[in-house]
């Protein structure tokens, strides 16, 4: 195809747009009102799903060193926990450290145990992936030295179940709606090419090859999904720039945290706008197949 | 020009359009198709520019074979073939001077000589000065006239009319038809379906009537034939 040839096709889809400018309004309403709700539900589930991961970073292994440990048998400890397969970090925690820890979090009466302290040497050990938890803590509880090995058993794997079970429901939900909007908007595309039969008719009698009457039909699905796509983009953009500014100095310090405005909003601006094209484009092809078979 | 050896043509609800039709064509005539409603012209007529395959039989114009042509070359025959329609066949949306033009931008014409060919065109049909107006804004003559344009401004060696006249009323057939004579003298050749008794027996042009799926009458000057 000559390059003029794909110049006319793309100068004769703005004008398609313009001369069946109702087609264009509905098709492109189609992929806005769709976008928006996608754009404004992946906006809450990576939120959740960030909160959910900083609950999953929460969790953590505390290990009590037995009494009987001296100095060297505690770094030893310490050692054998850090060469433990799915161990990302180990903090410890000698017994005047975890009393300190105590009198700040229950009250000065604890001060009294500063005379003869009956707390023992702690490490505090997180494993590489939240869900490993389990089985990190069974090696060590095996180690010698471990006086208890304290993990939230039982609590822990049901607040996974939780979260995972959510994390499933969010990405059904998400697939869920693309296949609704996909389905929307190829369906409101392929009304307004049925309405456009004839003309794909008289091409093909003027002698044009298929190409010829698929191409500027995609361009115009390009079109409409990038019309489409705008209004979303902008209103899911500034609704969450305002929000971010409205909720983040309250949430200084708590344990759920906005995700950060950069580069989050402009990926979603990118997957919004990529998904209003591929629909669009999609949805002209599949529709201007079904005539250019008969 | 155009030779049609054995064209059998049935329908899948079991109709025969064509019965076994053998027909030559040379290069430069007029011929007029003739015959009842559902006798077969339209499925003669559209098997001229594929837009019916014969079921079995070979139809060959300009040393083309219909019956094997693959879908992929289709739009190279329609490139050769002019076709007129009944209803037009306009684009709504483009003007006179596009629709026209549309014809030569599909075997990726160059912008000169599109301006160049649809000028000429237009001045042989006569509508210059209407060459911004769409279709809609246009009397049927005029758009029939802006269809045999579109149809001949590939310069093809054959037209192929469709009962070209059905919609238009006596003094308008009158020009669409001395139109398509000024063509035929140029050498291209034309294959008329037509109703018009008045128009097949004034002209006197080769006539072809089919009756059933086959040619019943094949006369060079020959009339009608029916009460129309």
């Amino acid at each position: 195809m000559k390059a003029r040839t794909l110049r006319r096709h793309f100068k004769e889809s703005f004008k398609s747009l313009g001369r069946n400018r109702w087609m264009t309004f509905a098709s492109a309403s189609a992929v806005t009102v769709t976008l928006l709700l996608v754009g404004v539900f992946l906006v809450i589930m990576m939120n959740l799903n960030q909160l959910a991961e900083s609950i999953e970073q929460d969790v953590e292994i505390k290990v009590i060193v037995d009494l009987a440990a001296d100095e060297v048998a505690v770094a030893d400890l310490e050692e054998k926990i850090r060469k433990t397969d799915g161990v990302l970090d180990v903090q410890f925690s000698s017994n005047t450290e975890e009393l300190d820890n105590m009198i700040e979090g229950y009250g000065d009466e604890f001060g009294l145990f500063k005379q003869d302290n009956p707390l023992r040497h702690a490490f505090y050990v997180k494993a590489a992936e939240p869900q490993q938890t389990a089985s990190v803590a069974e090696k060590i509880e095996a180690y010698d030295y471990t006086h208890e090995v304290n993990y939230g058993k039982g609590k822990v794997e049901k607040l996974f179940n939780v979260l995972n079970t959510g994390r499933n429901i969010g990405f059904v939900l998400v697939i869920a709606l693309l296949l609704t909007a996909t389905f929307l908007i190829s369906n409101t595309i392929r009304i307004t090419i049925t309405a456009r039969r004839r003309e794909i008719e008289i091409m093909k009698l003027v002698g044009a090859k298929n190409s010829f009457v698929r191409i500027p039909f995609l361009f115009e699905g390009m079109w409409l999904g990038v019309l489409g796509a705008i209004l979303p983009m902008v209103i899911v953009t500034v609704s969450y720039f305002n929000l971010y500014v409205l909720l983040e100095p309250k949430l200084q310090g708590e344990l759920f945290q906005l995700l950060g405005t950069t580069p989050f909003i402009y990926q979603l601006n990118g997957l919004m706008l990529f998904m209003g094209v591929f629909i669009g484009v999609w949805g002209s092809f599949m529709s201007v197949r079904k005539f250019l078979k008969a | 020009m155009i030779i049609m050896k054995k064209v059998y043509k049935k329908y899948p609800n079991g109709v025969v359009a064509s019965n076994g039709i053998n027909v030559e064509i040379k290069r430069g005539e007029f011929v007029f198709v003739v015959g009842p409603s559902g006798a077969g012209k339209s499925t003669f007529i559209k098997m001229m520019y594929r837009e019916e395959v014969p079921t079995s039989g070979d139809i060959i114009i300009d040393d083309i074979n219909l019956a094997t042509l693959r879908n992929s070359q289709v739009p190279y025959l329609r490139r050769k073939v002019g076709v007129v329609f009944q209803d037009f066949k306009l684009l709504p949306k483009l003007n006179v001077y596009e629709n026209i033009a549309f014809a030569l931008e599909v075997i990726e014409e160059s912008p000169e000589q599109i301006r160049k060919k649809v000028n000429v065109v237009l001045g042989l049909v006569g509508l210059t000065h209407k060459s911004r107006m769409f279709p809609n804004e246009l009397s049927g003559g005029e758009q029939q006239r802006v269809s045999i344009a579109r149809s001949i401004v590939n310069t093809p060696k054959v037209v192929i009319a469709d009962e070209p006249t059905g919609n238009l009323d006596p003094a308008t057939s009158w020009e669409i038809m001395e139109m398509l004579e000024r063509i035929n003298a140029r050498g291209t050749t034309i294959v008329m379906a037509t109703h018009n008794k008045e128009i097949v027996n004034t002209m006197r042009h080769r006539v072809i009537a089919i009756e059933g799926g086959l040619i019943t009458r094949d006369e060079v000057g020959g009339d009608y034939g029916y009460e129309s």
